[in-house]
């Protein structure tokens, strides 16, 4: 094949080489092409929906709300499931879903050491820290040198509470409400969550 | 299986490196792996306890000395093979052998809306009425199954309180190995992180798990 320019200008250097996974790649979906058992419209499709459609914007809303109005946030505690269905926020890696707050007393993180579980509608796919050995090894044993990395302190008599997602129900934290934040508006404070704060990895610092 | 994947409590990966702003994706060939894994997996030939099963099969050196992406291209390609739907020499040729059946029609990208809205729910109705109850002090079991589990090595044989309970969910120690869903009911149990790691622990700190039921016994 001619130089294909195309499909490395996203890294902005046309004579790179491709990578062996690349290649590996490219020939395993050709051969499932040819063999007829993928569409690849239908790899575009899912790409599109992850890379688009579901991520951290999802759950930031949803955290935003729970600051804003009781009801909603009692809803969420009580079914988070349904709650976030609502929402339109639902599928893959979110079909029973918990939300679990923090409050002056408790800290939640969320973890899965045995893959990579993770609530998929609403944080969209998890970076690669969350799925590095160095959290799946450390998150249960070390929660709170964990949280120092993360520039994350906590007071003594706060209780961590580390999630193991062993199952298929997913977790989203509900960060503290930063300080300073009464007269933001209900999109203004959607703003301000991490995702990271909704894994447990951050608190959000005084708006 | 006491597997390499079974990572919880290890000690020597070091510090967790982060990077700022990343990418959903970092390169095109993971994006187009990650999501032939979904596309392939339409075919119903493995579900997604084989799935993870696949991976944590890999040989301990081959699963830490691949990344994430890489993993689920190895997984992949063994289960497409395990299952008939390529052979090893095609994935060698990249080219498919003469007489070899095609399935058909793929899975089309108006159905990927349909999966991806709707998910996989593993919630199962069940006649068995739940063993154990909010608030029920467990123990759980000892067991070394060398099959796919989903009771880590660090939380066996240990004493921890049931905070949830998720209704009955389809086993995976027994659907990974193709005997069937045989749903259980499935509770989240939260141990004292010292009854967990000992000394080296924060008196106040917790882990909870997801377990189901025959994983559990009562005191």
């Amino acid at each position: 094949m001619a130089k294909d320019s195309d499909h490395h200008s996203h890294h902005g250097d046309h004579s790179e080489v491709p990578s062996e996974q690349a290649l590996r790649v490219k020939a395993l979906e050709t051969l499932l092409v040819d063999k007829g058992l993928v569409d690849p419209a239908a790899v575009d499709a899912f790409v599109d929906y992850f890379q688009d459609e579901i991520g951290p914007k999802n759950g930031a809303k949803v955290v935003a709300r729970a600051w804003v109005d009781p009801a909603f946030k009692a809803a969420l505690l009580d079914n988070a499931t349904s709650t976030l269905a609502n929402m339109g926020f639902a599928g893959l890696q979110g079909e029973n879903m918990v939300a679990v707050e923090n409050t002056d007393t408790v800290h939640n993180m969320v973890v899965c050491t045995l893959c990579s579980c993770y609530p998929w509608p609403v944080l969209g796919i998890p970076p690669t820290w969350y799925k590095s050995f160095e959290y799946r090894s450390r998150a249960v044993i070390d929660p709170r040198g964990v949280l120092k990395e993360f520039g994350v302190g906590l007071a003594d008599d706060v209780t961590v509470r580390v999630w193991d997602s062993t199952a298929e129900i997913r977790y989203l934290v509900i960060p503290k409400r930063p300080a300073g934040s009464d007269n933001l508006s209900e999109d203004q404070l959607a703003d301000l969550v991490t995702r990271d704060s909704m894994i447990g990895t951050d608190v959000l610092a005084a708006a | 299986m006491n597997g390499i994947h079974d990572m919880g409590g290890m000690h020597g990966f070091g510090a967790i490196k982060v990077e700022h702003n990343e990418p959903v994706f970092h390169e095109e060939w993971q994006a187009r792996c990650f999501c032939l894994n979904f596309t392939m997996g339409a075919w119903g030939k493995w579900n997604i306890d084989m799935g993870r099963h696949g991976i944590e099969r890999m040989a301990p050196a081959d699963y830490l000395g691949q990344s994430y992406y890489e993993r689920w291209l190895s997984r992949l390609v063994a289960l497409s093979i395990e299952h008939g739907l390529v052979t090893q020499e095609e994935v060698e040729t990249g080219r498919p052998t003469t007489g070899t059946s095609k399935e058909t029609p793929p899975l089309g990208p108006e159905a990927v809306l349909r999966i991806t809205r709707e998910g996989r729910v593993s919630k199962r109705p069940v006649d068995a009425a739940p063993a154990f109850a909010i608030g029920d002090r467990v123990r759980t079991n000892t067991d070394s199954p060398s099959g796919h589990t989903r009771l880590p090595r660090y939380a066996r044989g240990r004493e921890g309180d049931i905070i949830l309970h998720h209704g009955a969910h389809v086993f995976p120690d027994s659907n990974a190995s193709g005997q069937g869903e045989a749903p259980q009911h499935l509770y989240t149990v939260r141990f004292a992180a010292r009854a967990l790691w000992g000394a080296q622990a924060n008196p106040r700190d917790e882990v909870t798990l997801d377990l189901w039921e025959s994983y559990l016994e009562a005191i």
